[in-house]
């Protein structure tokens, strides 16, 4: 047994109080802590993924104590791939946060960064939905943190819905749990699998409710309608570093979705059958409707980007929702590029915000570093409308094909080709608004030197480093683009071995450890 | 017992969701408590209720209580009451910063933007 797979968790954890006990009055130490912990957290991420690559599930067993009774932690495809995600994104946003200054407007801002991206690893590697609880707690612990990071009445406000949200959501996931384990009498993953498969036909009205509570809590952090109303004012009053790493966060909700019932709940369950496999694919796309309606009808641009985020959840769970192979290797593909594009989106819209008297899409003089700042707009923009020729579009084409041969194609085709047309406009629009009818604006002279004078301080074009930062976000979705066969082929052997997971029940419920040998099955 | 425990919750999260519908900060904040008064209670009794039995191993002792329950009711009392206190904070410093309790978007935010829109 490696102890590896548990690093991308105790890292974190070992860094962040370090941050806050003895760098704390030092920005430079802990600048310098926080970029070389993330940068160990990618060579981590990319060393798991290649152990887990030909296929073999990684077991960590904590005390060393066999799985039911004990806590795992299991590496396969589809959670080392998600680590190295979040912490490549990580990488770019914390650069970001420095580049832009966004980590002195408050305090422990690193520190409250490292206990989040501790949260995220432990929720993508935990092989036990309790600890799938806690881990989604630390998460949001730090995310209040992050939230309301550098203050602000607005953001404060934001803050509290934000925060009432999730604790509703938390409370939802305990009743969860409770029906779980009353059902079930464990709450291990694998365990879960084989004890759900044993109720009989006539014993399943709970084990039904504890599946609808669970499913309903993982659409809350994926921000599915008619659970999304904590995003868009959430996501477009804080901090933009800290949207940015949120991109990631909604991606948890799916993730976990993807997990439990492929896993638990896979489709072809008796016990569960005719309750998400029917409606979650219609919540998807009214999702995806509501996103780009909403790029339509957002007013001011953090708010556009937000609704991009739902839009582009909502394809997300569209691919999800089939529950087939192609269906997940799609939505996989599409959650790699819909993190990408979302953060780099909220951190161009900060680039814009720093120079411009707010964001509402109105005319107002040109922003500072115009061209350089529209240009990565404009490819962060077709990125993420679904354009050809990035990966967006690839990954729309994945769903559309993935849901070719079911009942509902007519549906998916028209709300994802409808809704992207939308998306466009509203790009384009909002675009055209903020970085193109701004270079024709002429304002009166007067005026124009009252501005300049009291703008000045705002005026100073980004630092070389945020331009590092969304360039190198918008690389990895060139890159994403040009080796999208090799991607693909990646997901799909992920995908496969979602849909078999006897491998992944075998791993981690037949490895001994303590009380799986026979001096204790006397007890 | 049973029917009593079951009422209990019943009655914990029927008033913690109806006060979770309030307009305004502190009542939702109640809300929310009363809601996780409920699910502790709802995750002690899903180990089934027992009473005066022991829940770890003695000799010549026949019947157990299920200890993970107590375990798992432990971790989220604690989060719960530390998750209370953050939002009371968080809630008490948007209310001071802008003199407004309510849990909603107000409209007044939105008015500045509608005229702008033209």
């Amino acid at each position: 047994m490696t102890h590896w797979i548990i690093l991308p968790v105790v890292l974190p954890a070992i860094l962040a109080p370090f941050i806050v006990l003895a760098a704390r009055y030092h920005i430079t130490i802990q600048r310098v802590f926080s970029v070389v912990g993330v940068m160990a957290q990618i060579v981590l991420g990319i060393g798991l993924a290649w152990q887990s690559s030909d296929g073999t599930v990684t077991l960590y067993q904590l005390g060393d104590w066999a799985a039911p009774f004990g806590i795992v932690l299991v590496g396969d495809r589809l959670s080392t791939l998600m680590v190295l995600l979040t912490a490549v994104l990580a990488m770019f946003v914390l650069l970001y946060a420095i580049g832009s200054g966004w980590d002195q407007r408050g305090r422990h801002f690193h520190a409250l960064y490292q206990f989040q991206l501790m949260g995220i690893m432990g929720a993508f590697l935990t092989g036990d939905l309790f600890n799938l609880f806690v881990f989604f707690e630390v998460l949001l612990i730090a995310s209040y943190g992050l939230m309301i990071h550098a203050g602000g009445d607005a953001r404060l406000r934001a803050g509290v819905q934000y925060v009432l949200y999730n604790l509703v959501g938390s409370t939802l996931f305990l009743f969860a749990l409770g029906a779980l384990y009353a059902e079930t009498g464990t709450l291990n993953m694998a365990d879960l699998a084989q004890r759900a498969e044993l109720i009989t036909a006539d014993a399943t009205v709970g084990i039904r409710i504890a599946a609808v509570l669970l499913i309903l809590v993982f659409m809350i952090k994926a921000a599915v309608v008619p659970l999304h109303f904590w995003l868009p004012s959430s996501y477009a009053e804080a901090p933009a570093p800290v949207a940015a790493l949120f991109a990631i966060m909604t991606k948890v909700g799916a993730y976990a979705i993807i997990r439990v019932y492929t896993l638990v709940f896979p489709p072809d369950l008796e016990v569960t059958a005719g309750l998400h496999g029917v409606w979650l694919l219609p919540a998807a796309l009214i999702s995806i409707a509501v996103g780009m309606v909403g790029i339509l009808a957002a007013r001011k641009l953090d708010r556009l980007v937000a609704f991009s985020v739902i839009g582009s959840m909502g394809m997300v769970m569209t691919a999800i929702a089939l529950f087939t192979p192609e269906g997940i290797a799609a939505a996989l593909y599409y959650i790699v590029h819909s993190t990408l594009a979302a953060a780099a989106l909220f951190l161009i819209v900060d680039l814009v915000r720093d120079s411009r008297a707010d964001l509402r899409l109105s005319l107002q003089p040109p922003v500072a570093g115009a061209a350089m700042t529209a240009g990565l707009f404009f490819v962060a923009a077709i990125a993420m409308a679904g354009l050809p020729p990035l990966s967006g579009f690839i990954g729309k084409l994945l769903i559309l094909n993935a849901s070719f041969d079911t009942d509902a194609t007519v549906w998916v085709w028209g709300t994802v080709l409808i809704g992207s047309l939308i998306a466009i406009v509203g790009f384009g629009r909002a675009g055209s608004m903020v970085f193109w009818k701004a270079q024709s604006l002429v304002p009166d002279e007067e005026e124009d030197r009252q501005e300049t004078e009291q703008e000045e301080p705002m005026q100073e074009a980004p630092s070389i480093l945020s331009y590092v930062a969304v360039g190198g976000l918008l690389a990895l979705l060139v890159a994403h683009t040009v080796f999208a066969g090799q991607v693909i082929a990646y997901t799909k052997t992920i995908a496969a071995q979602l849909f078999a997971p006897d491998t992944y029940i075998e791993t981690v419920l037949e490895t001994p450890g303590k009380l799986s040998d026979k001096k204790a099955e006397k007890y | 017992m049973e029917f009593l425990v079951a009422s209990a919750i019943g009655i914990l999260t029927a008033g913690g969701i109806y006060l979770l519908l309030r307009l305004r900060t502190f009542p939702v904040i109640l809300g929310i408590s009363l809601l996780t008064y409920a699910v502790n209670v709802f995750l002690f009794a899903s180990g089934r209720l027992t009473i005066g039995a022991s829940p770890i191993l003695i000799k010549g002792v026949e019947t157990y209580t299920d200890p993970l329950p107590q375990a798992l009711v432990l971790t989220a009392i604690v989060i719960s009451f530390g998750m209370t206190a953050v939002i009371v904070m968080i809630a008490l410093g948007a209310f001071l910063g802008s003199n407004d309790d309510h849990v909603d978007d107000q409209p007044e935010d939105d008015a500045p933007r509608a005229e702008d829109a033209t």
